[in-house]
């Protein structure tokens, strides 16, 4: 019997059992009472699946061929079924990423806690008391009422703490975390993994934490172990990682992260006329009850921004703060109900549908989901040359441009008769920004670009972006939550919450001297903002070196 | 930067429909029966002429309620009939009923819940039309159109058309109010591509796959319908052989020669549930999520 709670020996995962089709490669990690690991590593690393089959939880098609996962000495992959089901919840628990559909949305929260208790025995009349009790001690308000509460009725960080409570509530001695903050923002994210490191202490549960996000990994871990397509590849305190990573692959990873400090002000253009500005810019959603009565939504209120050619807006808020609604108004991709548009000058907001074409061309968007942007059923060099064509440009001309476009974005033009599902999500947001950039925008919109990408190809992207717009003298509005990514690449900043305007100025300014506490608060959440990771060092070393 | 052209290869498309194909007709062995079934029943339509050993309405009175023999392989009718024939004849106006309805009610469908689903102006009337449709009984509507126009091949297949075509639309609509929120959507508005074009490019191949197995069922639905009114009395004329027209002549000389009924029965059956069976078939080869759930084909 070892003193580590969770003890993994040369673990393996094979697909169908095949040896050569190995997942996870010879994985060991242990972790001591009250200690957290963090595994990290980007998408198809192996991570979840680990996590999976330490809750004996793996797919049907995936098997563990080689090693041992010891929870408390207990072998996990040879335990039966019915044994395995004892051990969760009492041995091992865990939390997902996405707490509304973790969670039952027709079942009270309280009674879904409780049920834990249930399935294990626990007799009738302490469970309401255990269940307050928990849910006092992650922190809910109001224990009572949220008890009897629908998931629906709760925030995000509310039903993850729900979540985490129904996990502990038995108290095991292993809480796995699986990427439980990449959907919340940051703000409750920062409460989240305080809380997690306050019930560590507290109760001495170990924790696996698993997460992308190297932020993450400065702000909850003890030792980490960092992961790449199935095999370990390092293994160390985290404050050793993150100054001295001994393999390349871990210098990558951190060099990829990017930095809360700003980029370096470009100079400043000339007066031109601005790619894009908006005047009290306002989209007011309402919604008609029987008797008439309109509940009204303001989703951006009177929004003004200005962005010149060949600059960089980045709005930067979190979620239901408006910054989309902002960005789908100037695309008219829906309607602004008051105030105004000006695309180089002219006048769009106003533009009936059927007139608008002449002005499609000059405002292009990118989305966030490179998994949806792009039609599955056409190849990539038809949904290219889609919008040219729609302008007269006859289709070999078009084919020209688009292999052109992908050789610019960094693709083969062999791609160009592709389809999609060829590609990986880095891919296709290249061949995405070739499908804008065919148009030959005035201004392009980032529409949470880089967002669903992992952090080595979101630097690729970024930095591709910062290219395309030096040579083509391009306007980027960059709408994003994460404050790392806008201080790369912005010039400017504006920060928006519940559809206001809340600051907005420099980004040098905005994000090195907020003004407003919201601001503040932003970037007082931002994970790991103490550490400059790209530099291997903590920030106050780097502002001490710069002088 | 990468420029590693390291995108997977891919099976050409010939490979992938023979693939496909063989997912949907020859999934196990049941799949494959049904799919057997089928086509040896298409088969007896097309070429009934050939198969029939005898005229299927030419009257003989000389034979009537004849036992099975050599000459008449399952006996003859009321009026000298051979039954084998007019079942092997009835074969041609199922399939045409059933095949006739699932086009017709497909394309009509699709139209309606195209423009349905994403304009959506037009969405709210539209939608309260296809509502009052749906609320009309579908055998009593078709014994009406019947009763009123005449009972020809036209009639009865728009009688079976009209009830089926609100389902489609729905079906339609809902896949294109999913779709239209799709990004790629989005993207295609915001490079000008017009408004016909979106709906054929970019929303249309998003409901076939659902259409084609819908399809499949109101083909069979069909089938069963156009029996069920030539049965009562309310479908093709008596004179042309059909499944129904058969069971219902057969009717009073149950005692007699029951094969009347029994046999266009068994066929009737038999043809249904290979087209259901190969509709489910289909369904799951085409939605990878349904599959496995059902019995293990």
């Amino acid at each position: 019997m070892s003193e580590n709670v969770l003890e993994i020996r040369n673990l393996s995962i094979a697909l169908d059992g095949d040896d050569s089709a190995r997942v996870v490669k010879d994985l060991s990690l242990s972790i001591k009472p009250g200690e957290t690991m963090c595994l990290v590593g980007e998408s198809g690393s192996g991570k979840s699946l680990t996590s999976l089959a330490t809750m004996g939880l793996l797919p049907k098609a995936l098997k563990a061929t080689t090693g041992e996962i010891l929870v408390n000495g207990v072998d996990v992959l040879k335990q039966s079924p019915g044994k395995l089901r004892d051990m969760r919840a009492t041995q091992m628990a865990m939390i997902f990423q996405e707490p509304m559909t973790a969670l039952n949305p027709v079942m009270k929260v309280g009674d879904q806690i409780a049920e834990v208790m249930e399935a294990h025995g626990r007799s009738k009349g302490d469970r309401r008391k255990a269940v307050l009790e928990i849910m006092e001690h992650v922190h809910l308000p109001d224990v009572e009422r949220i008890y009897g509460s629908y998931p629906h009725q709760l925030s995000g960080g509310q039903r993850q703490r729900i979540m985490i409570a129904m996990a502990l509530v038995l108290r095991p001695k292993l809480l796995i975390a699986d990427e439980p903050t990449t959907a919340l923002d940051v703000t409750t994210q920062a409460q989240v993994l305080k809380l997690i490191r306050e019930l560590r202490e507290e109760l001495g549960t170990a924790v696996l934490f698993i997460t992308h996000d190297m932020g993450v990994v400065a702000e909850i871990a003890d030792d980490v172990t960092v992961l790449r397509l199935g095999e370990a590849v390092e293994r160390a305190p985290v404050v050793d990682l993150l100054r001295g990573p001994r393999t390349d692959y871990a210098r990558e990873l951190l060099s990829a992260v990017p930095s809360l400090i700003p980029r370096a002000p470009r100079p400043t253009p000339k007066k031109a006329t601005p790619a894009l500005s908006t005047e009290a810019l306002t989209k007011v959603y309402s919604t008609k009850t029987l008797l008439g009565k309109a509940k009204e939504t303001r989703a951006a209120d009177a929004v003004n921004l200005t962005l010149g050619p060949g600059r960089t807006l980045g709005i930067v808020g979190e979620s239901g703060s408006g910054k989309s609604t902002v960005a789908r108004c100037i695309v008219r991709l829906i309607d602004p109900t008051s105030g105004s548009v000006k695309i180089t000058g002219e006048e769009i907001a106003d533009v009936p549908l059927n007139r608008l074409k002449p002005h499609r061309k000059r405002v292009q968007i990118v989305f966030q989901d490179p998994f949806r942007s792009l039609n599955p059923r056409i190849e990539v060099g038809e949904s290219i040359i889609e919008g040219p064509l729609n302008f007269g440009v006859s289709r070999k001309q078009a084919l020209e441009d688009a292999k052109r476009l992908l050789e610019l974005v960094g693709l083969p033009r062999s791609a160009i008769d592709r389809f999609p599902h060829q590609f990986s999500g880095g891919q296709r947001q290249r061949i995405a920004i070739a499908r804008a950039l065919a148009m030959q925008p005035d201004l392009l919109i980032a529409d949470e670009a880089v967002s669903a990408l992992d952090v080595s190809v979101q630097a690729q992207v970024l930095k591709l972006l910062d290219e395309i717009q030096e040579r083509m003298g391009i306007a980027i509005l960059f709408i994003t939550h994460d404050l790392r990514v806008a201080a790369q690449i912005c010039d400017e900043v504006m920060v928006m919450r519940k559809g206001q305007v809340v600051e907005a100025g420099p980004a040098a300014e905005v994000l090195a001297h907020p003004r407003t506490e919201y601001t503040r608060s932003l970037i007082e959440a931002a994970p790991g903002r103490h550490w400059d990771f790209a530099n291997f060092r903590p920030v106050a070393e780097t502002i001490a070196a710069a002088g | 930067m990468t420029t590693a052209p390291n995108y997977s290869a891919a099976p050409t498309r010939g490979a992938l429909m023979w693939k496909q194909a063989r997912a949907m007709f020859f999934a196990g062995p049941v799949t494959s029966l049904a799919t057997v079934v089928m086509i040896l029943i298409v088969l007896m339509a097309i070429f009934a002429p050939l198969i029939a050993p005898h005229d299927p309405i030419r009257l003989n009175p000389a034979m009537r309620l004849k036992p099975a023999s050599d000459e008449f392989l399952l006996g003859t009718d009321a009026y000298g009939r051979d039954l084998f024939s007019r079942i092997i004849y009835g074969a041609r106006i199922s399939l045409a009923v059933g095949v006739g309805a699932a086009i017709l009610s497909v394309l009509i469908g699709l139209g309606i819940g195209l423009v349905s689903g994403f304009f959506r102006g037009l969405d709210a009337v539209l939608m309260r039309i296809v509502d009052g449709l749906m609320a009309i009984p579908s055998i009593l509507l078709a014994i009406a159109i019947v009763a009123l126009s005449g009972a020809t091949l036209g009639t009865v297949l728009l009688a079976i058309v009209i009830p089926e075509v609100p389902r489609v639309v729905r079906l339609v609509r809902s896949v294109v109010l999913s779709a239209r929120e799709e990004p790629y959507v989005e993207a295609a508005i915001s490079v000008g591509t017009p408004t016909w074009k979106i709906l054929t490019r970019h929303l249309l191949p998003n409901t076939i796959p659902p259409l084609i197995v819908q399809g499949t069922y109101i083909c069979a639905a069909a089938i069963l319908t156009e029996a069920i009114l030539s049965f009562l009395g309310a479908g093709i004329n008596p004179e042309t052989p059909t499944w129904g027209n058969i069971m219902a002549e057969g009717r009073v000389y149950f005692i007699i020669n029951p094969g009347i009924i029994l046999w266009p029965g068994l066929v009737l059956s038999l043809a249904i549930l290979s087209v259901n069976l190969v509709g489910d078939s289909v369904r799951d080869a085409l939605d990878p999520r349904m599959a496995k759930r059902g019995i293990d084909r």
